[in-house]
């Protein structure tokens, strides 16, 4: 007896499935109606809740399960090619009502066509890979889009329930992933398809939810949100990329998308402001001292040349082997527009007389070439300038630097040190020795002079010493290398 | 100053973060909290939890351990000299979080970096503490990335390899001399060394498992580093050869481009503009080319311009079979796999296609249409059965004919 004789010739058959999402069901019908050697357009499969059937009173209708052929012993097995299984068990959760029906028809021209699936150009092949894959996608953004929130059980254990609306019928299935990743935690998935709770243990399903059910806040989101909005890099917008990731239609459901639009909105803003905040024109290095000491008076680079001050230019020839770099002028050295003829430039003086270096052969300038002050009564008292700002004039000292072109730079204090070498370095330490600079111009570092004005006694005394034992090497050196 | 709130700290130390690129949580040792204490899994894939409007994915809670450092790297917003707010979490404060985003599905994990407080090594102990208390005592077992810090001792770089799925030492800048200028607390060599300490324990401790199966694991997501691109003058040609050598001296899973980012208070230093971002998305692509596509890094620098900078209008496989036009058009029905990698238009999954439908049906051009996502850009590449490009390949504008012709507008 063949299969045949068990069919009815042109019958239809409708096939009621228990649950949108029973692949097993579905695969244990189709493997008989092959068998049974029914061709596609003679099964209609329909879900719970769908209306009616296709075929009308045509073929059997409601009761048309039962009455479905039975294969016989010695029909021959169902073959599929592994590619269409793991296709189909993804396929079969899309939310289209077609789907049963393609794998249907898809099945049984793999019984003729063994090789179909390769045939990513065939219509039904492409139709059924596009299926799994966006049941593939859902998935995905399930796992990352689920937002739980936490609720005290009535023991006090925690117990984390989300709201979460899939496209197609994954939660049964993917149930195991949040069970595997959360499995020592009590939670619940609620959705309009139905939900999931696990309990530490076991996994439970329920009936479809409404949000409702779900929490409606949790104080973590506060948190959440904070770090959403502190990560986003302003200076960098790409909605576009946002968005074909994380579409408008899952916003409802994650916390931290309530704050996107404002976050665009504010981006630009936020950007311009950083490059204002130091901006600078872009202008050509200039080719002489003269034009140096001209453009200076009209920078406006850093807060400093907003005080009312004059810029203090450097004072020297060009190409003179020693350069002498100081922190800024002071309030002597604004007023004439002459670095160094304050107390300390006169103390310097003397101290470059004693080490037997002629001030005249060198070129004398400062890091930072305003005047920094707060008011003190009637006083214009010296502030430290920051290291930002000495990084903004650096621009300045090494135009005046390169067109000195100095054997020898020395710096007087840790600030001049920096703008000379972009960092801040420990004056103690590299004092007495030769840095070198990119150029291979020698670096040499020593104390302030107004650093000696402010210590008295011994202290006084012992950081003398030391400051004339650097200029005396220093003196060395430049003998040497005029020699 | 007033005492800091988690919240406060944590938006500092994010905002601190996220100049780094890397977010992956992909390609580490499945493991799930079936039978454990606590949560976690990692299971191949990484999820991205969230997107920004910046377009980068957040997978990980992206944090510092503290802002405060003592080195004056000039691009780094955390600098010394920079004057940003600056927060310190304890390393409890930082397993607190993860866990309270990790329950509620926010994260994939935790991305861990810090500035350099006290010295390296003092550091990279207080990142380490991080992870040991997440895995340990919470048995915690989601992606933990560390950043590494070179200078510190080998001997505490090994322990955060224990206990992380990913370890990262950044390069920062694509040559030496940009590394000295701009980053002068910095290293080359010590850089360098520590990549190649973490590359050869890698190796051992997976080979270790393959005889021993409960041999601790180390670092089984392998190590990345980042380059950041547009701080210096280094050109896309250097930059590509650059990566190109980190990739095979070091065995790195990622190098991440990072194009440099106006940063408050920046250092005059820096250029203030930033590079196009698109110039960051080339080389992307081009890293893309070598790794999946079968280019040398010769090759791909051959498809750069004059100034050794890639086009910015077209993307680098195009520039590349523009300017090298006697290798097409490729005969879809025969030619071989790498061939085809090398159309414009053919992503890798478009050559599998092409490669197993051609065993069923000779493919006609409205074939290769179905497969791919644009034929127009294809066209000119390629013969198919009924479809032979005659004219198009030759022609001198073909530029002008396929080079995308919308321009990014800023908005008004």
């Amino acid at each position: 007896m063949t299969a045949m004789q068990n069919v009815s010739i042109g019958a239809h058959y409708a096939i009621h499935l228990p649950a949108p999402d029973d692949f097993a069901f579905w695969r244990e019908r189709a493997r008989g109606l092959i068998q049974c050697d029914v061709p596609p357009d003679r099964v209609a499969w329909i879900e719970p809740g769908a209306t009616g059937d296709l075929f009308g009173s045509e073929g059997p209708s409601r009761s048309g399960d039962k009455r479905l052929p039975a294969p016989s012993a010695d029909a021959s097995p169902v073959r599929a090619s592994q590619r269409f299984i793991t296709i189909a068990r993804s396929a079969a959760l899309h939310s289209d009502p077609a789907r049963f029906g393609l794998l249907y028809r898809v099945l049984w021209r793999l019984q003729r066509q063994p090789r179909l699936m390769e045939d990513k150009a065939d219509p039904d092949v492409r139709r059924l890979e596009d299926l799994a894959k966006s049941v593939r996608r859902d998935a995905h953004k399930m796992h990352a889009f689920v937002r739980f929130r936490e609720v005290a059980e009535e023991d006090g254990t925690p117990h984390f329930v989300a709201w979460f609306e899939p496209d197609h019928h994954i939660v049964r299935t993917e149930a195991s992933f949040f069970m595997r990743r959360f499995a020592n935690m009590r939670w619940s998935i609620l959705t309009p398809r139905g939900s999931v709770h696990w309990d530490g243990e076991t996994m439970r399903e329920g009936p479809p939810a409404r949000r409702e059910d779900a929490p409606g806040d949790d104080p973590v989101e506060d948190l959440w949100r904070s770090y959403y909005a502190s990560i986003f890099n302003p200076a960098r917008l790409k909605v576009g990329a946002m968005l074909s990731e994380m579409p408008k239609k899952y916003w409802k459901n994650l916390p931290e998308a309530e704050l996107i639009p404002q976050l665009i909105a504010g981006a630009q803003a936020r950007e311009a402001t950083m490059v204002a905040a130091g901006a600078r024109a872009e202008r050509a290095r200039p080719a002489s001292l003269a034009e140096i000491a001209q453009s200076i008076t009209a920078c406006r680079d850093c807060p400093i040349a907003d005080c009312g001050t004059r810029a203090v230019m450097g004072e020297g020839a060009p190409s003179v082997p020693l350069m002498i770099v100081g922190e800024q002028p002071g309030d002597q050295e604004d007023l004439t527009a002459r670095p160094f003829v304050g107390p300390a430039g006169q103390l310097l003086d003397t101290y470059l007389e004693r080490a037997g270096i002629d001030r005249s052969s060198a070129y004398v300038t400062n890091a930072v070439k305003h005047f920094k002050f707060t008011w003190k009564g009637k006083h214009r008292l010296h502030q430290s300038p920051t290291a930002k700002e000495i990084d903004t004039c650096r621009w300045w000292l090494e135009a005046e630097r390169q067109i000195v072109q100095p054997r020898i730079v020395l710096a007087l204090g840790a600030s001049a040190a920096r703008g000379l070498l972009g960092r801040t370095l420990s004056i103690t330490r590299e004092r007495g020795k030769a840095i070198m600079l990119d150029d291979r111009t020698e670096l040499w570092v020593t104390a302030h002079p107004s650093y000696l004005l402010r210590l008295d006694g011994e202290a006084r005394e012992q950081q003398a010493v030391l400051f004339a034992a650097d200029l005396a090497a220093l003196r060395e050196r430049l003998a040497e290398l005029a020699g | 100053m007033a005492q800091q709130t988690l919240r406060q700290k944590l938006e500092i130390l994010a905002d601190a973060a996220k100049y780094d690129a890397s977010c992956a949580s992909s390609g580490t040792a499945k493991k799930n909290s079936l039978g454990g204490k606590g949560v976690g899994s990692t299971e191949g894939m990484g999820i991205c939890h969230a997107y920004a409007p910046d377009g980068r994915c957040i997978s990980l809670l992206k944090i510092l351990l503290t802002n405060h450092c003592i080195f004056d790297c000039h691009y780094c917003i955390n600098r010394k000299s920079s004057n940003v707010a600056r927060a310190r979490f304890t390393p409890q404060e930082v397993v607190d979080l993860t866990l309270n985003f990790y329950r509620r599905n926010y994260i994939e994990g935790l991305f861990l970096s810090s500035g350099i407080v006290k010295s390296a090594n003092h550091t990279m102990e207080q990142l380490v503490e991080v992870a040991r208390i997440l895995r340990e005592e919470h048995d915690f077992r989601g992606y933990i990335h560390l950043k590494t810090i070179p200078e510190a001792d080998a001997e505490i770089i090994h322990q955060a390899g224990l206990y992380a799925d990913r370890v990262s030492i950044n390069v920062e800048l694509p040559t030496t001399a940009g590394l000295t200028r701009l980053a002068p607390d910095k290293n080359a060599g010590q850089i360098e060394g520590a990549m190649g300490r973490t590359k050869a324990r890698i190796i051992e401790a997976k080979d270790e498992r393959k005889r021993f199966r409960h041999a601790p694991r180390f670092a089984p997501a392998g190590q990345s580093t980042q380059m950041i691109v547009g701080a210096d003058d280094a050109n896309d040609a250097a930059i590509i050869g650059k990566a190109s050598r980190l990739y095979d001296s070091f065995g790195l899973r990622r190098v991440y481009y990072s194009a440099f980012s106006p940063i408050p208070d920046a250092s005059a230093v820096l250029p203030l503009k930033r590079p196009p971002l698109l110039r960051e998305h080339r080389l992307y692509q081009s890293d893309w080319l070598m790794r999946f596509y079968g280019f040398a890094p010769q090759e791909v620098a051959d498809a750069a311009e004059s100034d050794g900078n890639l086009p910015l209008d077209i993307d680098p496989k195009l520039a590349w079979a523009l300017k090298f036009r006697e290798s097409f058009p490729v005969d879809v029905n025969r030619a071989a796999k790498e061939q085809l990698l090398r159309v414009p238009g053919l992503g890798t999954k478009a050559v599998a296609r092409i490669l197993s439908v051609r065993r069923h049906r000779t493919l006609r051009l409205e074939d290769v249409a179905l497969l791919t996502t644009s034929i127009a850009k294809v066209r000119p590449f390629i013969c198919a059965l009924d479809w032979r490009p005659t004219l198009l390949t030759d022609r001198a504008d073909l530029r002008g004919l396929i080079a995308p012709k919308s321009e990014q507008l800023e908005l008004f």
